[in-house]
């Protein structure tokens, strides 16, 4: 009964267990490749298509690549990405969540909005909206920034509202403080914790965006090592049977969703024990 | 016992009504930001063969020439008319391309539809019926891991397997190349859904399964299932039983809800297949930089998920019949 025995364990020390695996994961990514050398990633036409082997543990692409050098490159370019557009879809969530709490008219038109990103299935508007924004790696960041906001922005809204309502803020107001001044100074540093939560949430689903953009070829430019990209080149490569090609980036790309993925639901279970799924 | 229906018809076909509209306007604005010169993307690399007249021409032709507000009248003019206008990268009205490739999509999507709906329950209700033993643990694993894996890297996968290193199924297209569609037998058209339809199944699985195994846990506390276990009902059995009825209507619910999302899969998954649908339209106008179909596929997968959501709250009310007060 480990099973068992494991998920009593205090919800709390369970989020910082995942949260320390999660950023161990993402900082020896960074740090890894940091410190890849230039040679790691040079086209080396003697070793072609080369298995795992001493040396190459994960084997070379059909121009000679290290595939394990590729990967780390590659997973540090798309968390970079996903870090970058998992933050602004977060604060694009903080600004209409609060925006919600001005005024009847600008709660209708963030409900609108929602309504509207939730109206086309998800990939498709990240596919217009990157097109919109002119594709590569720019595209990317502003498709998952403007596609990922609607639930950290409902429950922003929600808790928003609630704290809008309370005494103290119907005080402040009357001491004529505008609604700017107490969305900054009362509602925020509440919202702190969902924030954060929100972000981690996120991040996972925006680096797995990413790279399905980048393998269809409308996100991160050809040329950077991405796993998309990787992955859409390692298509012809598996075709000659060169399996290894298109296995290590996916693994190393879902290891860290996996990782943040564990995070957000351990958080999310240390404000709400009851209302999980598990 | 269609008192709630009508009320609740009328209400979505309100929101459809102003949802369109917007959509239509939003789709246009945003579409019309894109930096990318569709003479351009078009010309491509055949540069040194058109000239300047020849791009003027060419932007005439689309409209290209005229201001951005007469560019969006004169398309919803025509949208109006029920004309979508003209592709660009298949040279063929919007709404032909759309209704040549539906069918291909609709058919991977159905299948998936229905086979990840059918694993989901299984799994969910097995993972239920076995709480906190080993296949729960194992099912709630792989679940989590899908969840977590792109799509695409899971077609990948299964091709390297399936097709390439075992030779079992086929790795691309919707029938073998070269070949007549007349000639093709059902046989060898299923053949070729396998994969995809694989693929589109097990993506989206995850909260399918850890909904229904939710939703049996609360049947299976509460004294309904307490009082069938002291008769010696076993979990499985409750399970497959009371507890399927209990489970399945909470499960189509967020299914429906959640087929649109099957769409967004199947862009990838007709990637990753050469699947000849409408997914692979999307690309291939995103990346022409076919900037009616665009709108055109924009506004038809709105539809899409609406009639999803719609179905969705239409299923949870046949389900539990306390929501129909609700419009």
């Amino acid at each position: 009964m480990n099973g068992v025995a494991a998920s009593r364990r205090s919800p709390r020390r369970r989020a910082a267990l995942q949260g320390g695996v999660a950023l161990v994961l993402l900082g020896a990514v960074l740090a890894g490749s940091a410190l890849l050398p230039e040679s790691a990633q040079t086209v080396d036409a003697v070793a072609r298509a080369l298995p795992p082997q001493p040396g190459h543990i994960l084997g070379t692409d059909l121009l000679g690549r290290d595939i394990a050098a590729r990967t780390l490159a590659a997973l540090a370019q798309s968390l970079q990405v996903g870090l970058l557009a998992a933050g602004c879809s977060t604060m694009v969530a903080v600004l209409l969540g609060l925006a919600a709490t001005f005024g009847r008219a600008a709660d209708h038109v963030v409900g609108a909005l929602t309504e509207l990103a939730l109206g086309l299935p998800h990939f498709v508007l990240l596919i217009m909206i990157a097109f919109a924004a002119g594709g590569g790696t720019t595209g990317v960041i502003v498709a998952v920034a403007l596609t990922h906001w609607p639930r950290l922005a409902r429950v922003l809204r929600h808790e928003a509202q609630g704290i809008a309502a309370s005494d103290y803020v119907a005080i402040s107001r009357a001491l004529g403080r505008s609604r700017g001044w107490i969305a900054r100074h009362h509602l925020v540093p509440h919202l702190v914790p969902q924030i954060v939560a929100g972000f981690i949430v996120i991040f996972p689903h925006a680096i797995l965006h990413e790279a399905g953009l980048s393998f269809i070829g409308l996100g991160i430019e050809p040329h950077l090592p991405s796993v998309g990209v990787m992955l859409a080149d390692s298509l012809r490569e598996i075709m000659a049977g060169n399996w290894w090609v298109g296995a290590a980036p996916g693994l190393g790309l879902m290891l860290v969703a996996l990782a943040f993925e564990r995070f957000g639901e351990a958080l999310r279970r240390t404000t709400s024990p009851a209302g999980g799924v598990a | 016992m269609t008192g709630w229906l009508v009320p609740l018809l009328a209400g979505r076909l309100v929101r459809l009504a102003w949802l369109l509209p917007v959509a239509a306007v939003g789709l246009f604005a945003l579409i019309s930001l894109a930096p990318i010169d569709p003479v351009q993307a078009y010309v491509g690399g055949r540069t040194s063969q058109i000239g300047p007249e020849q791009r003027a021409a060419i932007a005439a032709v689309w409209g290209l020439d005229l201001p951005a507000p007469e560019r969006f009248a004169s398309w919803l003019g025509q949208l109006l008319r029920g004309d979508l206008g003209q592709s660009i990268s298949y040279n063929a009205p919007v709404a032909q391309v759309i209704a040549a490739r539906l069918p291909a999509s609709l058919a991977l999507i159905g299948t998936a539809f229905v086979a990840s709906f059918v694993l989901g329950a299984l799994l969910g209700l097995v993972a239920g019926a076995t709480r906190g033993q080993w296949p729960d643990r194992l099912i709630r694993t792989v679940a989590v891991v899908l969840a977590a894996s792109p799509g695409f890297w899971v077609a990948i996968l299964l091709v390297s397997v399936f097709a390439v290193g075992l030779g079992w199924l086929p790795s691309c297209c919707a029938m073998p190349p070269g070949r007549l569609a007349s000639e093709v037998t059902l046989a060898e058209r299923w053949h070729h859904m396998v994969l995809p339809v694989v693929t589109l199944s097990v993506v989206g699985i995850a909260p399918l399964v850890l909904h229904t195994r939710q939703s049996l846990i609360a049947f299976l506390d509460s004294p309904a299932a307490g009082h069938l276990a002291a008769h010696g009902a076993s979990p499985l059995r409750l399970a497959f039983g009371p507890g399927l009825r209990h489970a399945v209507g909470v499960a189509l619910t967020l299914h429906l809800a959640g087929a649109g999302e099957l769409f967004g899969g199947s862009v990838l998954a007709e990637a990753v297949f050469a699947w000849p649908g409408l997914g692979q339209a999307t690309v291939r106008a995103a990346t022409g930089a076919d900037e009616p179909l665009l709108m055109g596929i924009g506004l038809a997968t709105l539809i899409f998920v609406f009639a999803g959501n719609l179905l969705a709250d239409i299923a949870a009310r046949l389900a539990d019949p306390r929501l129909r007060g609700q419009a």
